[in-house]
């Protein structure tokens, strides 16, 4: 394997060079999925049925808790591979797991959120808006969950073998799929909550 | 045995318990046969874990080919149902399961894996590549989708089949009014297929964008790597729409909500919209890389390059492009509004142009080329013509105000086979005589190649030009039968007589396989055609690491150029090369989504769990896998050059 040493270690062979790039494509393709999804929200957004509307069951405050701690745990992972590029191991996985564990907080509130919407009658079944607002979130939140586990892998195995062009290569990639989910629920935010509360 | 009448088939005839006995025997037969040949462990370190591209190309050619006869069975029932008023041999209940399972099966498990298989084989030979940038997750893509096509396709014998069109349009599409499983089998079966194909677009892009051998510029790529670029720009922006439109769909029917029903808020349209956002790309994913091979064909033919390379490559990105905003015109009829179905109306017929504009480069590349009639090359001559039939009767059915009187007649019918056979099948054909010394060493007979070429082809206007003439007397598709004294009998007779010709003509092509086999000679040399592009300049049977040295790329077509000049393709010194192992994870995983998509279909929520977890556990196991791949020494590579009969 042939390593440039001008370029960050992530970067660094050609089989990385090839998986960024696949992922980006792969991100490509994730922005379609999300942008069906929503396309789908705003055309089943009126169809309650006889189930409550967005603005009958929206809360405020678990919303902005997940925001603030999804938010910050993006800023945790650019930190993350800010760290790794300094090579420091140490602060490196320190950010790596507190990306994790808000990670791990959002989908807690995410979870309280679902019990409760299911709570006040709006569960999956009850009406074309309330499936596709629970699909939409749910789907977002089965990324983050997957993410979660996807991470604990990445951190093993940086601690096992420390910053290699493998382990970096990952955590880099990780680092872009969780910008992504935030990116992702920056829209949620502001097309679901936001305009669904006024 | 409660448990077990879940597996019960609905609505049973005779025809199906004989093929449930037909499918143990053969299954059976194979189980034995591989044992007592000893073959197992070959089946799987050769080909069961193979990550070798060509490989993975030849096992989806394969699959593609069973599929076609699978599909052909399904297409000889109906004709032969059709075949006069008020025949009884299949009942309204078993002419829709057909016509569904025929239209999924030959779009997505016949010509989709047509098309990846030679994608596989052909484009990272034609970049001077030495595999694909993922080659696991090729593997992976291959067994994906073969699991996805078996799962579809027992569902006929286990279970009941999908009845409610290969579109699925809802409410049809619903609990209420499709309540076997079949459908249950469309949603998923066509999901893992899905995630298959989406996977090959990333891999695809990731090659073709980074993985060119020197000198290869973007403007120097060969035609159908340009079109494999651009079809899988399609697939990774298409893909995602069904695979949404999916799960919604089985959550509609599986989990009770309310998508696609029409109460509680429910919107049916919606269904029909996200399909064909992802349904017309995928036409184009279907055709481009045809368009692609054609190009490939006429110019090694015609002995002279491609005329037009620039505005080759522009119709298909302008295509590609109005691939997206067409797709309204597959339900003109259905209520959206003069306005709205004309924008439409222009969009579709633009398509038109950049389509146009291609078979005018073909026409010119001819024109004052020294033609060599192979069977390739008649099959892209074929297709012209007929080609050019569907084509001029899309544009017709594009005007929305008259496509009220020709939609959902035998007259769209007629139009989408007189686009996918000649487009579609018979580029696939050509490919498989123009590929076929390159993947197994020796040719195809040609004498027999043509006259099966010219019965398919004969056979293909016989069988769906009546239906132009009874579409437009107004014979609805999708009935199971007419009365006599609609006067469309006879149609449906000539017809018949063309799906048997077809029949015929791929019967035939199996029989010179076999023929070729047998008596062709083996000693063709890398290029028995004279070809120009770089998959010819490599050694016949390609060796695992493709190329020895990597080519050095200066025009389009530098392997042609190094034959007509002498310059050297090849300067490099060998030196090692580093090759991917193979792995079994693939061909695991295959197996485990087949089970959990069975496990999803019959809604056993506890086997589904245990499979995901499976899932995850390859996943996992994939991710700490500490596998660097191999080196092949120097020595290697000099002794295998040597025998293959000197380095290039
Ligand atoms: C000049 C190019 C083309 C035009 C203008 C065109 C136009 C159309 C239109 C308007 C329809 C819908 C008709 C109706 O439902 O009443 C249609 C259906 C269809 N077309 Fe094309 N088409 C073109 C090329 C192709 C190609 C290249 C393919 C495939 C390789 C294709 C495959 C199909 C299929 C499969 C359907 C039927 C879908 C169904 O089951 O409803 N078309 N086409
Ligand atoms: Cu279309």
């Amino acid at each position: 394997m042939k390593i440039d040493h001008s370029l960050p270690l992530e970067y660094s062979t050609d089989e990385n060079r090839l998986k960024i790039l696949g992922f980006w494509i792969f991100l490509g393709a994730e922005v379609m999925l999300f942008a069906t999804l929503f396309a789908s929200y705003f055309i089943l957004s009126g169809g309650t049925g006889d189930g409550p509307s967005g603005a009958e069951i929206f809360e405020i405050t678990p919303v902005l808790i997940e925001t603030l701690v999804l938010l910050t745990s993006s800023f945790t992972i650019g930190l993350m591979v800010h760290a790794m590029r300094l090579g420091r191991q140490k602060a490196m996985m320190g950010f790596f797991i507190a990306t994790i564990v808000l990670g791990a907080i959002f989908l807690g509130v995410e979870i309280y959120e679902f019990v409760h919407y299911v709570h006040v009658g709006a569960g999956l079944q009850t009406s074309a808006f309330s499936a596709i607002l629970l699909t939409t979130l749910g789907t977002h939140g089965a990324h983050v969950t997957f993410g979660l586990f996807w991470g604990i892998c990445i951190l093993i195995q940086v601690k096992k073998y420390g910053l290699t062009p493998r382990t970096t290569n990952k955590s880099f990639i990780f680092s872009l799929y969780w910008h992504f989910l935030d990116v992702v629920w920056i829209f949620i935010f502001s097309f679901v909550y936001l305009k669904g509360m006024m | 045995m409660e448990f077990f009448e879940r597996f019960a088939i609905p609505h049973p005839s005779p025809a199906i318990y004989a093929s449930m006995v037909a499918i143990a025997v053969v299954s059976i037969a194979i189980v034995v046969g591989l044992t007592y040949f000893k073959k197992w462990g070959y089946l799987w370190r050769e080909w069961l874990t193979t990550v070798d591209h060509k490989r993975l190309g030849i096992m989806y050619i394969i699959a593609a080919i069973l599929m076609l006869f699978r599909g052909g069975a399904d297409a000889i029932m109906m004709r032969a149902q059709l075949s006069a008023p008020e025949n009884k041999l299949l009942d309204a209940q078993h002419y829709n399961e057909i016509f569904t399972t025929h239209g999924v099966v030959m779009i997505l498990f016949m010509a989709m894996p047509f098309i990846i298989g030679f994608m596989n084989f052909v484009v990272p030979l034609q970049i001077g590549a030495r595999d694909v940038a993922f080659p696991r997750l090729n593997a992976l893509s291959f067994w994906l989708f073969f699991a996805g096509a078996m799962l579809f396709n027992i569902s006929f014998v286990v279970g009941g089949s999908p009845d409610a069109g290969w579109t699925s349009y809802f409410p049809l599409a619903d609990n209420e009014f499709s309540t076997s499983v079949g459908t249950n089998y469309y949603m998923i079966a066509i999901q893992i297929a899905g995630l298959g194909t989406l996977a090959t677009g990333i891999n695809f892009l990731t090659t073709i964008l980074k993985m060119r051998a020197p000198g290869m510029t973007l403007m120097k790529m060969p035609m159908f790597t340009w079109s494999a670029l651009i079809t899988n720009v399609i697939i990774v922006f298409a893909f995602p729409v069904l695979t949404v439109a999916l799960a919604m769909g089985t959550l509609d029917r599986l989990f009770g909500t309310h998508f696609f029903a029409s109460t509680n808020g429910g919107m049916d349209m919606l269904w029909a919209n996200l399909f064909w956002v992802w349904g017309h790309p995928e036409v184009y994913i279907l055709i481009l890389p045809a368009f692609g091979i054609y190009s490939e064909v006429i110019s090694t033919f015609a002995r002279r390059n491609l005329y037009g390379y620039k505005s080759m490559v522009a119709s298909m990105v302008i295509i590609s492009l109005l691939s997206f905003v067409v797709w309204v015109h597959h339900f003109f009829t259905m209520g959206q509004g003069a306005f709205v179905n004309s924008i439409f109306s222009i969009t579709t017929m633009a398509i038109a142009v950049p389509t146009g504009v291609k078979i005018f480069n073909w026409l010119l590349t001819l024109y004052k080329g020294k033609i060599v009639m192979t069977t390739p090359m008649l099959y892209s001559m074929l297709f012209i013509p007929l080609f050019t039939l569907g084509g001029v009767t899309g544009v017709m059915l594009g005007m929305s105000a008259a496509d009220y009187q020709y939609h959902n007649t035998m007259f769209l019918v007629a139009h989408f086979h007189m686009v996918i056979i000649p487009g579609v099948v018979f580029a696939m054909l050509a490919a498989l005589y123009y590929y076929w010394p390159k993947m197994f060493g020796f040719m195809l007979n040609d004498r027999l190649g043509k006259i099966g070429a010219w019965i398919i082809a004969i056979g293909t206007l016989v069988a769906f030009m009546p239906m132009f003439i009874s579409g437009l007397d107004g014979q609805a598709r999708r009935m199971y039968t007419y009365s006599e004294a609609s006067g469309f009998g006879i149609w449906n007779m000539i017809s018949m007589v063309g799906a048997l010709m077809l029949a015929a003509g791929f019967a035939l092509i199996v029989y010179n396989i076999y023929y070729s086999f047998r008596h062709a000679p083996r000693d063709i040399g890398s290029d028995p055609w004279d070809a120009r592009t770089l998959e010819w300049a490599t050694h016949t049977p390609i060796p695992e690491y493709n190329f020895a040295t990597m080519p050095k790329i200066d025009t389009y077509e530098t392997f042609w150029d190094s034959k007509k000049k002498g310059t050297t393709l090849f300067p490099d010194k060998i030196e090692k090369i580093h090759m991917p192992n193979n792995s079994g994870i693939p061909f695991i995983m295959g197996i485990i989504f087949f089970l959990w998509g069975f496990s999803f279909v019959f809604a056993m929520w506890i086997p589904l769990i245990i499979c995901t977890l499976g899932i995850f556990a390859c996943m996992a196991y994939q991710s700490f896998e500490n596998d660097h791949g191999r080196y092949i020494s120097i020595e290697e590579i000099e002794e295998t050059e040597k025998e293959l009969g000197g380095k290039r």
